[in-house]
């Protein structure tokens, strides 16, 4: 790999744009050629937080949606670093999660299938990442769900994540996926992956980080491109 | 030297992020940290506004979008996003100020599309028409087919700039590799 290309997308790991297994890829794919622009004399660094505060409940979806209970499912504990591809710590980054509750059903009102929602369970979050890149946040282990890419098709569980990093080539959207799930096999989103990814995108079991009479522990370490390691700022 | 790091690959965002990346648009019961008023906080600038539609290889509307306006001229740092969820029509919307022409470049505002078929999210730029001048000597813009440079091109239209996406076609908007 020349200098040149080293910060781009790594084509061994991510998908292409086109994958015929996931339908709806066909129709929006791109298919002529990218262009590769000039360098801008313009770093293209992150967003900025302007007047806005996390909540204290933002990184504990099994608390930050309570109506009137606790939420239903298994409670999980996330933990994670974030990194840049030198393995530097990406501090004061945002994370935004959001998952399907329990039975697999979204929040979203698009979402058509027929399990129930849970009134204690809105299912998204965000956090910081600490000044050593670290996260953490609590949740309920997300259900499978069926959708209608071919006959009997399942998502295995998983969880949406968002990253931004230092600059806009380091922006990553992305879903985090449970070890030894059955469905990895039929599901297209996983398979778009190289094979030398896909581990990439499967957490940790880790006992360790179980939380005795509360949550389970996952361990989930994300690596964005590029070797910036700027943090988000606050204004 | 860093022992190199393997990047985390890309999913798509799926049908159902807007709860989680736009709720307030959405009208969900949590708050957006950032909305499509990228200029709410400037005072006594002249803003501008942003509208468009992404389509299909089919050429329909995409609902399921999200769209994300980055921009930086050394002095303003902004930033906005949207769904093509919750208009009628499934336009877009930014309400902003227009960068400065950084260096001679013609200014321009980075775009990120992420959505429901789409495992990697894709970058474009939105240039502005009545910037001819620069847009005529711009680097990046004459790298590319005179045909298809047009697709970068905003046109200003009844006060507001236009720029429609179209992911395939004859159409097609030129997506960069960043
Ligand atoms: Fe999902």
């Amino acid at each position: 790999m020349n200098e040149s290309n080293k910060e781009g997308f790594d084509r061994e790991i991510q998908p292409a744009y086109l994958y015929e297994g996931y339908k709806s890829t066909i129709l929006r794919a791109p298919t002529k050629p990218l262009v590769v622009p000039k360098k801008s004399d313009i770093k293209l660094s992150g967003p900025v937080f302007k007047d806005f505060e996390l909540g204290v409940l933002d990184h504990d979806l099994t608390k930050n949606a309570i109506k009137n209970g606790e939420p239903i499912g298994e409670r999980i504990v996330v933990h994670g670093k974030v990194t840049n591809e030198r393995g530097q710590p990406i501090p004061h980054t945002l994370l935004e999660i959001w998952q399907a509750n329990a039975a697999g059903r979204y929040v979203h009102k698009v979402d058509q299938h027929d399990a129930p929602l849970d009134p204690n369970f809105l299912g998204t979050g965000r956090c910081m990442t600490d000044a050593e890149g670290n996260y953490k946040f609590y949740t309920i282990k997300p259900g499978a769900y069926p959708w209608g890419n071919h006959p009997n098709a399942w998502r295995p569980n998983h969880i949406h994540f968002s990253l931004f990093g230092g600059d806009i080539t380091s922006r990553l959207i992305t879903q985090m996926y449970f070890p030894h799930d059955p469905l990895f096999d039929q599901d297209p989103m996983f398979q778009s992956i190289p094979l030398k990814g896909r581990e990439l995108l499967v957490s940790k079991f880790d006992y360790n980080l179980t939380e005795p009479d509360f949550a389970l522990g996952y361990r989930f370490d994300i690596v964005l491109r590029g070797h910036n390691a700027t943090p988000f700022e606050n204004i | 030297m860093d022992k190199k790091k393997l990047q985390t690959p890309s999913q798509t965002i799926g049908p159902f992020f807007a709860y989680g990346l736009v709720p307030t648009q959405y009208g969900y019961d949590f708050d957006s940290w950032v909305d499509n008023d990228m200029a709410f906080d400037l005072k006594n600038q002249e803003t501008i506004e942003i509208t468009g539609i992404v389509y299909d290889g089919e050429e329909n509307a995409i609902n399921d979008a999200m769209v994300e306006l980055w921009q930086d001229d050394g002095e303003h740092r902004l930033f906005g996003r949207y769904g093509t969820g919750t208009d009628k029509r499934n336009r877009f919307f930014f309400k902003t100020i227009k960068p400065k022409s950084v260096n001679g470049q013609a200014p321009f505002i980075h775009v990120i599309l992420f959505m429901r078929g789409q495992l990697l999210h894709s970058y474009t730029r939105i240039y502005f028409s009545d910037e001819h001048k620069l847009n005529e000597t711009d680097q990046v813009l004459n790298a590319i087919d005179h045909e298809r440079r047009n697709t970068l091109i905003a046109e200003k239209r009844d006060g507001k700039y236009v720029f429609d996406i179209y992911m395939q076609g004859p159409k097609e908007t030129v997506f960069f590799d960043l």
